[in-house]
């Protein structure tokens, strides 16, 4: 039997706004069959998004949503979870949300390791307002406002995570789907802030512009750039060059910002 | 039972008042001279199981009491000048999603980092205008310790009413100034809680307007789902463009505190019942008036004082009353004319307005306004 996606999306809901061939869409039927393996109770999960394409998932799923302001998701997700930790806390987003106007608010998330889940659809551009590049932008591609090529250096997004405190960091590719389900799922059972990269398309912005001739062709890529973490142990510096790791990138154990909050509790009661 | 009394700091009487309301989350940024407010938030909140947080920035302190309101708390946030126009992004969007939520911001010398110790009121016309896109403004002005703590249990009172964000906003004058506070009891003054839905999930929409211009508001994680955006949205909460539907609600929205003004809007009239020259101030601006009125009135010269309390929305039916009977206004205020501008507005011409602006980090003392009132009279 097929899965039935429909038992988590809000009904009337669809059709969603994603171009055809936008990888967003694979992700939003990641993260509904890792819901759906870990057993996640609707009433008591929020998801919280930015603005953008990736950011309008929520509005979508049957569950606690919040669509919030572009790059401010983490803050208020902080919010919804100290408040109520007993939720679990989704947050999903672009590339230009999470790390240009939101990397602030996504930095200090992994520094408190704060128990949350973020999913960041990485399409290198910023798909919604037409392509302009943004910080994972690769140097010397086309967007909107670089047409002579982009000059900037380009975010590694998990080891920004990393570097900043996340206790769980994992990527994936929307070419690799039935990856995706699995990193989410590992993702929200960790105790701590997670952050799941996946690397997507925006055929509509991107892939015309950096002459990608089908959506086929831009899974092709992520297809051929990606290799698993595993694999990459056997590879040299040479054979690695141009690829991207995929898997579970970092884990480790650290106590938690709301545990430790509740501890904070305990000491002011005494 | 003798009632408790202290000796409080501003600031610390607006935390004390927040906790007497009700509120259990705090998210925050430090800055001068507002900081007092987390300090207290931050020992108090958790000996209740409240939280306190300090976010990484402004606009993060505003999200994650938006966050927090959605889950049912009672929240508040505290800033000045360069934090309320950080603010303003995530403030308009508390006015689109209609999430109760209380904002203290302590004035001083604007704008940019300006005077950071220094006390202004310049902050009044950002409370309406600061965020863009038409929305319904609250914003109370309290002129004393234990105003400062009445006029926070009132600001929650109204967030929780109308489903809106409400400012308190003391200058740094009265936000530092220690006095004597007497502590209401516990249920002496009133403490109003947002009403939350008596339709099960299922039939639960968010901005249902069968409910009256405020919709009941459930929280997150209560049992009902439901979904908000900044987007302009329906009565579901789907974001929409349908123009009816997008006229409709911004209307509304507004119309909360327009229709409303005479429950919100609180004032103090002084020795106005036979007054020539009334001057209209607010804060701490307001004692020297009062010093000054008493003072002309021993001196034989018909003086009043119209204490604003709240700023926003304007008492604009009162001051245009006014204007019919006194013959000029006196208007001494922390900036450069932002409440004159407002009276001279509302006196639509019928009786003079005189100004007395000082952005110099100085009060305005009452000398200073018994003067203009001996020239004006
Ligand atoms: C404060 C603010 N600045 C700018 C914008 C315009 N804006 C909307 S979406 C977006 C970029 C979104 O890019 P990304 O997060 O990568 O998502 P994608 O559309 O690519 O999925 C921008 C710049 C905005 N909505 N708000
Ligand atoms: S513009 Fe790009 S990111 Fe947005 S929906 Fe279309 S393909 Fe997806
Ligand atoms: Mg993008």
């Amino acid at each position: 039997m097929s899965f039935d996606y429909d038992k988590y999306i809000r009904p009337g809901k669809l059709p969603h706004i994603w171009c055809p061939g936008c990888g967003h869409g694979i992700v939003m039927k990641g993260l509904i069959r890792a819901i759906d393996t870990l057993g996640l109770q609707k009433d008591n999960t929020a998801i919280v998004s930015g603005i953008g394409c990736a950011s309008r998932l929520p509005g979508y799923m049957d569950f606690c949503t919040l669509h919030t302001a572009h790059g401010r998701a983490a803050a208020f997700a902080t919010g919804v979870k100290m408040a109520k930790p007993e939720m679990n806390v989704i947050l999903v987003g672009g590339d230009g949300d999470g790390t240009a106007i939101g990397g602030n608010h996504f930095i200090h998330a992994c520094r408190r390791n704060i128990d949350m889940t973020y999913i960041i659809m990485n399409n290198n551009i910023y798909g919604m307002t037409g392509g302009q590049f943004s910080p994972c932008t690769p140097t010397g591609a086309k967007a909107s406002t670089t047409v002579y090529g982009n000059p900037d250096p380009a975010f590694d997004v998990a080891k920004l995570a990393i570097g900043a405190g996340a206790t769980f960091v994992a990527r994936g590719t929307a070419y690799h789907a039935t990856q995706i389900d699995k990193l989410i799922a590992e993702a929200i059972q960790h105790k701590g802030f997670s952050v799941v990269e996946i690397l997507d398309d925006c055929p509509t912005t991107y892939g015309r512009r950096n002459k990608f001739k089908s959506v086929i062709e831009m899974m092709n890529r992520l297809k051929d750039i990606a290799v698993p973490v595993k694999a990459a142990e056997k590879m040299t510096a040479e054979q690695l060059e141009g690829k991207i790791l995929t898997g579970v990138l970092y884990k480790e154990e650290r106590p938690n910002y709301t545990d430790e909050y509740a501890k904070v509790i305990e000491r002011a009661k005494k | 039972m003798a009632k408790k009394v202290a000796f409080l700091q501003g600031n610390e009487a607006a935390a004390q008042g927040a906790l007497y309301a009700g509120c259990t989350f705090f998210g925050g940024y430090p800055i001068t001279p507002s900081t007092e407010v987390a300090e207290v938030m931050s020992v108090e909140l958790p000996k209740i199981g409240g939280k306190f947080i300090q976010m990484e920035d402004e606009i993060g302190a505003m999200a994650s009491v938006i966050g927090a309101s959605l889950t049912g708390a009672k929240v508040l946030t505290a800033t000045s000048g360069p934090g309320l126009s950080l603010k303003q992004e995530l403030i308009g969007y508390a006015c689109i999603a209609e999430t109760p939520c209380v904002i203290v911001n302590v004035m001083r010398g604007g704008p940019s980092t300006g005077m950071p110790t220094g006390p202004s009121q310049s902050d009044v016309m950002c409370a309406k205008w600061g965020t863009h896109g038409d929305h319904p403004a609250i914003c109370l002005t309290p002129a004393s310790v234990q105003e400062l703590f009445e006029e926070t249990v009132r600001a929650f009172n109204l967030a929780e009413k109308y489903r809106t964000p409400v400012m308190v906003m003391p200058d740094e004058i009265v936000a530092h100034m220690r006095e004597r506070i007497v502590f209401p009891d516990p249920g002496e003054l009133e403490v109003i809680n947002r009403t939350a839905p008596s339709v099960p999930p299922a039939e639960y929409k968010p901005y249902d307007t069968s409910f009256g211009d405020v919709p009941p508001l459930a929280a997150f994680g209560s049992g009902y789902r439901f979904h908000v955006t900044g987007l302009n949205k329906g009565q579901d909460g789907f974001p929409t463009t349908k123009a009816a539907w997008v006229q409709a609600e911004e209307e509304r929205q507004v119309r909360k505190v327009d229709a409303n003004i005479d429950d919100i809007v609180q004032f103090e009239e002084y020795e106005l019942a036979d007054a020539e020259v009334a001057i209209v101030a607010y804060g701490s601006t307001s004692r020297s008036a009062r010093f000054a009125v008493n003072e002309a009135r021993k001196q034989g010269i018909k003086a009043g004082l119209f204490r604003i309390k709240t700023f926003w929305p304007f008492p604009e039916k009162q001051i245009a009353a006014l204007a019919g009977k006194v013959k000029a206004f006196i208007t001494p205020e922390m900036n450069l004319g932002m409440c004159t501008g407002e009276v001279k507005r509302c006196a639509e011409g019928k009786a003079a307005v005189h100004g007395i602006f000082r952005v110099d980090g100085e009060p305005i003392n009452p000398g200073q306004i018994l003067e203009k009132i001996k020239e004006v009279k």
